[in-house]
């Protein structure tokens, strides 16, 4: 399973910023509210979590640290 | 155009018009459409326009001679890029590019010195949206000139590391800006910066940390 933007929907207000500089064309506002619909994995460009105006979609990492 | 009048009233340069000067605002106003990661303003050359975002999304940056980005804005719909170099005629002090398919208003520079000379309300809007501009960019030339951001987001990165694993808490980016007191932009410079120092290495949705004893001698230097 791919890991995927993280939607908040009581945030979103369904502008459609994100979907718009989705070079993976992995977001689509449905019924009002963006949702991921891509097939291909997300590079967590986090272009999307920087254009949303309500803070409604983020690209949260994981911190890990590999030990020698 | 009923539309688009509505449009460009909403755009803080041209607020509280009445309808006749909206009017002789949008005979000035011409569209441009743009393509994805498309330039649509070089850092130096010389301004002919002032644009308005209809839709999409424009980064505005500089480029270091070393080719590095800094982020100075994100422009959204009904906000406007180019003003500096517009309004002083000097070159453009940065660059843009769409982040997306994006429609623009655009406005010759000499029709908006025109626009100014003739309608104080929108010159007192123009000086509100400069005032603005310049309160957000002193902000982040405070973070960039007077914090050693680096240290804290080394810290905030061990404080919250899981192990190979994984299992520790999951942060944005924003997450980490308000943890460090800083901007989003700078933490994004901050990581950038530790990956090419090779301390950390960004793996899609994971930040991982390779050289743990290196992360904790940069959290250590004084802020």
């Amino acid at each position: 399973m791919f890991e995927s933007p993280v939607i908040d929907t009581h945030k979103c207000d369904g502008c459609g910023l994100c979907v718009s500089v989705c070079h993976l064309d992995g977001l689509a506002v449905v019924a009002g509210l963006v949702a991921v619909v891509g097939e291909v994995e997300c590079d967590w460009c986090a272009d999307c979590e920087i254009v949303c105006p309500t803070g409604a979609i983020s690209c949260p990492f994981e911190i890990i640290i590999l030990e020698r | 155009m009923a539309a688009k009048l509505e449009f460009l009233g909403r755009i803080p340069y041209f607020s509280d018009l009445g309808p006749s000067e909206l009017e002789s605002v949008r005979k000035l106003i011409f569209e441009k459409t743009a393509d994805r990661a498309e330039a649509l303003l070089l850092e130096g050359e010389s301004p002919e326009h002032l644009y308005f975002v209809a839709s999409g999304v424009v980064k505005v940056f500089k480029t270091s001679a070393e080719g590095k980005e800094q982020i100075l804005s994100i422009v959204r719909p009904g906000e406007s890029f180019n003003d500096v170099a517009v309004l002083d005629g000097g070159p453009n002090p940065a660059g843009a590019r769409a982040m997306g398919p994006v429609l623009l208003f655009g406005i010759k520079k000499n029709d908006m010195a025109m626009l100014l000379r003739h309608h104080p309300s929108i010159a007192l809007n123009v000086v509100r949206v400069l005032a603005a501009m310049a309160r957000r960019l002193i902000a982040l030339v405070e973070d960039l000139s007077f914090r050693h951001v680096i240290g804290r987001v080394a810290r905030i990165l061990l404080e919250h590391a899981g192990g190979e694993m994984g299992g520790g808490p999951r942060l944005t980016q924003q997450e980490m800006a308000a943890m460090a007191g800083t901007a989003r932009e700078v933490v994004g410079r901050s990581l950038k910066a530790l990956e090419e120092e090779g301390v950390i290495k960004l793996d899609r949705h994971r930040i991982v940390i390779v050289d743990k004893e290196a992360l904790q001698s940069i959290m250590e230097v004084p802020s």
